[in-house]
């Protein structure tokens, strides 16, 4: 507030406080985004800079032991567009992400037409195990499906020999489609409650006599859900889709848990295990630097579609 | 909504339809609750009883045994305080710094203002994978590694941009006539805006606190990165070591569930209170079209 020092104080004598100068009106907004904005460069605009330095430099174990950073130029992104092991992890990354978004999605829009179908009393029992689900502290929710398909004595070994499979003492993480399969389960159990409760907010928001008018017409169960239910809670659909997206992305902990749980690293990294290995395991800064780069440019080029929505209802 | 969709010469049908459905939910709804009940039966249950080949579904039988270790063991004691600090830390911080944020965008028009909201949106999308490993070592470089300080301040910026965009609704929300009228009233601008309008924004302050509680209190990915000695672990990295253990040796799964339901029963407590807030703050714009 030392900002008001310029204009100067009304009354020499018995500076009274309630009557103290108000601070200009243009400096006031400054005085208040301030924090924010320190905080804001401090923590993540820093690093950021830090990285895009660091991106451009030879930044390896040498120099963890003091050795100046050499200046390599673009020589660590070249060296990326030919290392096949990270864009192995690129693809597998990109498609583990498709998937998953586009599972979490057709099952949450699944559920949410089920929540509209269905009494009262089931829908409130679907929601709150939903809410359940959604409010679980991730890693709290790593450790019970680690015990779910845990080799020794989990759930999932004993329901498949239940069923006729022979499952008994079989890991499912050591081999990379199935530890995938494993990630995508619980990667997408955790994603749908917040997709099929924004998906079904959108259907409360339709109006019933376009409904009906629709029914009136002749329009069956299937064309109206077609031709009109869809239609008209796209744009919520989109959004969470979009959202999915860049979530799944950059899906980290259950990856990583998985891997500590005994499933086989190298061939199941994706994006930000493989960023945090390159990192912290081999020292490779540089490369590291590089990697995370890419994959902020890729989130916000995926984002941008909706933060641009978002502007839109800006006042200027 | 639908209830209406079926005609009524179709009962017979409607009606098996209906049930059919129904049965469908509840079906899924066991699915989606089932591992947080699995979670807690196997909290109650001994080692002895979780090591049978056939699974126990019931905790009968069962007692705060394993909850009774957790609670005697210096590593989940520790674990708690740090996460404690840290969470308490970053909702105070986040708070204060979001609400002046969130004040400046939605009660005046500035120059940049349009681009400051531009930022928060796309720094709120930023993964913090793409960040830790310089966060890494920026936090090494001066020293807050494995610093309780250290961490809030990360998590700190990992919430304000959603809680000023939060808040700001909240804020929004509160017309400013009605501090108008009380500054005709004989108020001065501070004293209307602390009588008035600040009671006015109690819901979202608690709302935008809960918030950066359940971030600050489940992060896992930037406090593997930077607290790295055993000593400076919080709840999330506490319970990643029985995860790891497990890899290895028989684990006793009923102490694991348990430690689990002490770091999850009160954030799901927390968060069902406050869903639906955060929820449509999220997808909002897009429901009203």
């Amino acid at each position: 507030m030392t900002t008001t020092a310029t204009s100067p104080p009304p009354t020499l004598h018995e500076p009274d406080p309630a009557a103290a100068p108000q601070p200009p009106r243009r400096r006031l907004p400054a005085v208040l985004v301030a924090p924010t904005l320190l905080v804001l460069v401090a923590a993540l605009g820093y690093p950021i800079g830090w990285q895009v330095v660091t991106s451009l430099q030879k930044f390896g174990l040498a120099q963890q032991f003091g050795r100046p950073p050499e200046w390599v130029g673009l020589d660590n992104y070249r060296a990326l567009l030919t290392d096949t092991d990270l864009w192995v992890v690129v693809g597998r990354s990109i498609a583990f992400c498709l998937i998953c978004a586009l599972v979490t999605v057709g099952v949450g829009l699944g559920l949410a037409l089920l929540m509209g179908a269905v009494g009262r009393a089931a829908r409130l029992v679907l929601q709150v195990a939903l809410l359940l689900a959604w409010a679980m502290p991730v890693v709290a929710s790593m450790t019970v499906w680690t015990w779910i398909v845990n080799w020794r004595n989990g759930l999932l070994n004993w329901l498949l020999e239940r069923v006729g499979v022979d499952a008994e003492g079989h890991n499912w993480l050591v081999q990379p489609v199935s530890f995938f399969v494993v990630a995508a389960v619980i990667v997408v159990w955790m994603s749908v409650p917040f997709v099929a409760l924004s998906i079904y907010a959108g259907l409360t928001q339709l109006s019933p006599e376009v409904l009906e008018a629709a029914e009136i017409d002749g329009a069956g169960g299937w064309q109206r859900l077609r031709l009109i239910i869809l239609p008209l809670v796209r744009p919520v659909i989109s959004i969470v889709l979009l959202l999915q997206l860049i979530w799944d992305l950059r899906v980290f902990t259950q990856v990583k848990l998985l891997q500590d749980a005994g499933g086989v690293a190298n061939e199941t990294h994706l994006l930000g295990t493989y960023i945090y290995q390159l990192g912290t395991g081999a020292g490779d800064f540089g490369t590291a630097s590089a990697v995370s780069i890419l994959m902020l440019v890729l989130t916000v080029a995926i984002s941008w579609y909706y933060v641009r929505s978002l502007m839109k209802e800006e006042p200027r | 909504m639908s209830t209406t969709a079926l005609a009524g010469s179709r009962a017979p049908r409607r009606s098996t339809r209906r049930a059919l459905l129904t049965a469908l939910a509840v079906a899924l709804a066991l699915v989606w609750a089932f591992p947080v009940y699995w979670m807690l039966n196997s909290a109650f249950l001994d080692k002895v009883t979780l090591q049978r080949t056939t699974p126990t579904f019931l905790p009968f039988g069962g007692s705060f045994d394993n909850f009774r270790a957790i609670f005697d063991d210096p590593g989940f004691l520790r674990a708690l305080g740090i996460s404690l600090v840290v969470t308490l830390t970053t909702v105070a911080a986040a708070i204060v710094i979001a609400f002046l944020g969130a004040l400046a965008i939605s009660r005046f028009r500035f120059r940049g203002r349009r681009s400051f909201v531009l930022a928060l949106l796309l720094i709120q999308m930023l993964p913090a994978e793409g960040l830790f490993i310089a966060q890494y070592k920026m936090m090494s470089g001066i020293g807050l590694l494995n610093n309780v300080l250290g961490l809030a301040i990360l998590y700190t910026a990992a919430v304000v941009p959603f809680t000023v965009w939060m808040l700001r609704g909240f804020v929004a929300g509160v017309p400013i006539e009605l501090e108008e009228a009380a500054m005709v009233d004989g108020l001065s601008r501070t004293q209307a805006f602390l009588r008035i309008t600040f009671p006015l924004l109690a819901p979202g302050l608690v709302a935008s606190g809960v918030y950066a509680f359940l971030q600050a209190w489940n992060e896992f990915t930037v406090a593997l990165v930077v607290m790295t000695e055993e000593q400076s672990r919080t709840l999330p990295l506490w319970l990643r070591g029985f995860v790891q253990a497990s890899a290895t040796r028989e684990t006793d799964w009923g102490q694991v569930m348990a430690a689990s339901a002490v770091v999850a029963v009160p954030v799901i407590i927390f968060f069902l209170v406050v869903q639906g807030r955060m929820s449509s703050g999220l997808v909002g714009g897009a429901v009203k079209g």
